[in-house]
């Protein structure tokens, strides 16, 4: 709120302030002090918006001067992603493949996994142990996504090759499994206190009629925090689209159109890396790939947040 | 209070059963020398009365004087909670099994005795499936019979009518009192021996009120119930055995005409006559 288009505003006040000579100084700089604090936090609010929406401007734009060179066709139909070769395709599909297998696998590890354990933390861990395991999975989170690429490329990798023989060293299987496990934490952390928000009320109900803490914790409390829980989700498939590190390290850099996860892809992420640290000049096609792959990256994890938001409008609890 | 409790005029209490002569068996339930504690907290003392079969039965008393606590040891909710202990019987017949015996597994004990809470509690699950849920849990999974049972529950909680079109919608988005009715319909649908209400109607306007009172009474007759009420009204107008308690104690215990007409302790009258609670 603008402190000038609210009437009650101090300004009113400061006119009836010179008779009250004595706490003329006090009085007047207060409302002024107000209106300087009431602004900065108006700018502070203003300028995440103006970011977000300076961002989404300049990949747009940036994106409007690549597809005056590419066709939206040849954009979505290309099987091939070579915008930095001699004799260059503009395919995204293989990149939307790579980011989509990788989130993929990740998501079959973190989201069965997460929910596991905040069930038990929530509904079956004793106070004590829950107490000590939620930092303890909460540094998970707090592991610098190199290492986590490291993990995988070097640890997870060969062991992956070893289970199924004929692996390359990098693969979308490797790289999405450690991807999972860092996801875990968010997807965990955030069901756990969706679940532990739902009422004692609720289980008392289902004790009542005879069912056990598994029956009562899967099918009563579980569908009650289910808007908790889709954020939950929602937080974990948005944090494996956008992730990159893990992916360009363990996963390759080479585009390829599959979704077999044993095979290496790149992401829509890892790309954007390899093309921004090689230096290509401001008004090549390739760097103006960058921010139309950019752009994609964008648009899926911005209709992830918004099905987010209708899922949880849709399944909200009110107790 | 403790004045009040000694100076009984009413009647000799060392002469005078606290269980009236008019409540005569057959009976459901009998509690015998129940003592309850949280922690160190001594919330039952020596509690002894019976509940007769098919009727309804009230228990009254101010907050904090143990109706509640006795209530959930029917159904063992009490072991949900660690440092909690009973001691006594709560026979129930004609099995006469102790309720609260340690060797008696709670989970059966619960699916043998239904409960309606304070506060409508449906899942978030369909109507249908909230009314299924007992019975599932007791392993019926013959989709006939469910339907045949979950139709007959929600038409002796008279709210049939209102959700035999929407069987398969929410049962969060029934009203207050549609879904105070449907958790009764819940716990009717496995025929329980004993069905425990504590305070169903706390959180209802006058007319839901009315409407769950009216389908308590048509209940009378299948069901022994259980009634625990900070509704003086209620208990007269719904239960046929009154129940009166008091610091964790048993007061009187009278069939509900007489005691509210002529209550045997001064204790209950101070009480009835609203001197305190």
């Amino acid at each position: 709120m603008s402190s000038t288009a609210d009437p009650s505003t101090p300004a009113t006040q400061v006119a009836s302030l010179p008779q009250r000579t004595n706490v003329k100084r006090r009085a007047a700089k207060e409302p002024l002090l107000d209106r300087i604090i009431e602004l900065l936090l108006f700018l502070a609010g203003v300028s995440s918006v103006a970011i977000t929406l300076g961002i989404a401007g300049t990949l747009v734009f940036e994106s409007l001067a690549f597809f005056r060179e590419v066709s939206l066709v040849q954009f979505f139909t290309d099987h091939l992603w070579t915008p930095l070769f001699a004799d260059p395709h503009f395919g995204i599909m293989p990149l939307v493949s790579g980011t989509l297998v990788t989130t993929g696998v990740a998501l079959l590890i973190a989201l069965p996994l997460g929910t596991i354990i905040a069930i038990y933390l929530s509904e079956f861990a004793p106070a004590g142990l829950r107490e000590g395991i939620k930092p303890l999975l909460e540094l998970l989170s707090a592991v610098p996504t190199v290492v986590y690429g490291y993990f995988a490329l070097q640890l997870v990798s060969p062991l992956v090759q070893k289970i199924v023989p004929g692996t390359p060293a990098f693969n979308m299987l490797s790289a999405g499994i450690v991807m999972g496990i860092m996801i875990v934490p968010y997807v965990s952390s955030l069901s756990e206190d969706a679940l532990r928000a739902v009422p004692m009320l609720l289980r008392e109900g289902a004790y009542a009629l005879g069912a056990n803490r598994l029956i009562t914790a899967v099918k009563v409390v579980y569908p009650a925090a289910i808007s908790g829980i889709a954020s939950a989700y929602i937080l974990g498939i948005s944090r494996a689209i956008g992730e990159t590190m893990i992916v360009a390290i363990a996963a390759g850099t080479q585009p390829n159109l599959t979704l077999d996860p044993r095979e290496g892809a790149a992401t829509i992420t890892a790309f954007i890396v390899q093309a921004s640290l090689g230096d290509n000049p401001h008004d090549s096609i390739g760097y103006k790939s960058i921010f139309a792959a950019g752009l994609v990256l964008f648009l899926i994890t911005l209709s992830i947040n918004i099905f987010g938001h209708w899922l949880r409008k849709r399944f909200r609890e009110a107790y | 209070m403790n004045a009040e409790r000694t100076a009984i005029t009413h009647a000799d209490p060392a002469s005078t059963p606290k269980v009236s002569p008019r409540v005569v068996g057959p009976f459901k339930a009998e509690v015998r020398d129940v003592n309850f504690y949280y922690g160190q907290f001594h919330a039952l003392k020596n509690v002894s009365m019976p509940f007769v079969d098919k009727r309804v039965t009230a228990l009254i008393g101010p907050s904090g004087c143990g109706k509640t606590t006795l209530l959930r040891c029917f159904n063992r909710m009490h072991d949900l909670y660690p440092g909690n202990r009973y001691e006594g019987e709560i026979i129930l017949h004609p099995d006469q099994i102790n309720i609260i015996s340690p060797k008696v597994e709670p989970l059966e004990m619960r699916m043998r005795i239904g409960m309606v809470f304070q506060k409508p509690n449906p899942f978030s699950k369909s109507i249908f499936e909230n009314v299924a849920f007992g019975l599932r849990l007791q392993g019926e999974t013959n989709r006939r019979v469910l339907a045949d049972k979950v139709e007959a529950a929600l038409k002796s909680a008279a709210i049939w009518d209102e959700t035999k079109d929407r069987l398969q919608k929410g049962a969060r988005d029934l009203s207050g009192g549609q879904q105070q009715r449907l958790c009764i319909a819940r716990a009717i649908a496995t025929e329980p021996e004993i069905l425990l209400f504590d305070e169903p109607t706390s959180a209802l306007d006058p007319i839901a009120t009315s409407r769950i009172e009216d389908l308590i009474d048509s209940l009378r007759g299948r069901f022994t119930i259980l009634i625990v009420t900070h509704n003086l009204q209620q208990a007269g107008r719904i239960a046929d055995y009154t129940a009166l308690m008091y610091k964790g104690e048993l007061v009187e215990m009278d069939k509900t005409v007489a005691m509210f007409e002529k209550p045997s302790f001064k204790l209950t009258e101070d009480y009835l006559t609203g001197r305190f609670g």
